[in-house]
């Protein structure tokens, strides 16, 4: 009876995790296409090449990502043999890059962002517990400045 | 208050220093919430919960650092830094911190 539920969650952690992230990214593809025209940058100081500043503003976004059930035990199994961990490396990827968009989303109307900072934390329950990662919150924010037009 | 992550206000003169100001707020989530997110962390995916628990959270630690700034009479803090770290199980520290000055 263990082993059926166990293998239950792991069945449905797989199915719904996977079709989930795919949606996920297919949803980041398109937006960051959208905000092409928006640069984030690292750099603090650029030259404004002469053009007037209207104003200038701190934007921010985050977002707490979690991996399924399916990918958490695969993880567990890759701790054994050591190596590409790919079930956090996505985890982490997605985090980042729509924590970013929902930065851009703020900024919408700016020129560009400058010093933009990406910052990961693991919250939650299992942010004590050294072995499982769980959930991680990933925190994007930088200096939007819009010039006049 | 203008906020920026830079070591200046663009288009704009610094005046004065009046030095660090900072805001923290240390959280800690109800149990629906905590339930919610374990549910949902069987099958993966956003935790909307948890966004917006510390988006709510920094941004009252924001207001925090921006009441102490315009207490010493500033009217922008350069170089905005945030910090999270996980106090005990469960609770987070959110941390915000900055140099108060005053631009024209």
């Amino acid at each position: 009876m263990e082993l059926l539920s166990l293998l239950f969650f792991l069945g449905l952690g797989y199915i719904v995790g996977t079709i989930a992230e795919k949606r996920h990214y297919r949803s980041i593809e398109t937006r960051e296409r959208q905000y092409l025209s928006l640069p984030a940058v690292t750099i603090k100081n650029i030259d404004h090449q002469g053009a007037k500043i209207e104003s200038v503003a701190l934007v921010q976004g985050s977002a707490v990502i979690s991996v399924d059930y399916f990918k958490r035990m695969l993880a567990g199994l890759r701790n054994i043999f050591g190596g590409r961990v790919k079930s956090y490396e996505t985890l982490l990827d997605r985090a980042r890059r729509e924590a970013t968009l929902r930065m851009k989303k703020q900024a919408l109307f700016s020129d560009i962002v400058l010093n933009m900072r990406v910052e990961t934390s693991a919250i939650g329950k299992s942010a004590n517990r050294k072995k499982s990662i769980g959930s991680i919150e990933a925190l994007v924010y930088g200096t939007a400045i819009t010039y006049r037009k | 208050m203008i906020l920026t992550n830079i070591e200046s206000v663009p288009g704009k003169n610094i005046m004065e220093h009046f030095g660090l100001v900072s805001g923290s707020t240390v959280r800690a989530k109800h149990l629906g919430r905590d339930l919610m997110a374990s549910l949902k962390n069987l099958v993966g995916g956003e935790l909307k919960g948890y966004t917006e628990l510390l988006q709510e959270s920094r941004d009252e630690a924001t207001n925090r650092m921006i009441d102490q700034a315009r207490h010493l009479g500033a009217n922008a803090v350069i170089n905005v830094r945030f910090a999270t770290s996980s106090v005990a199980q469960g609770a987070s520290e959110l941390y915000v911190y900055g140099t108060a000055v005053r631009v024209e």
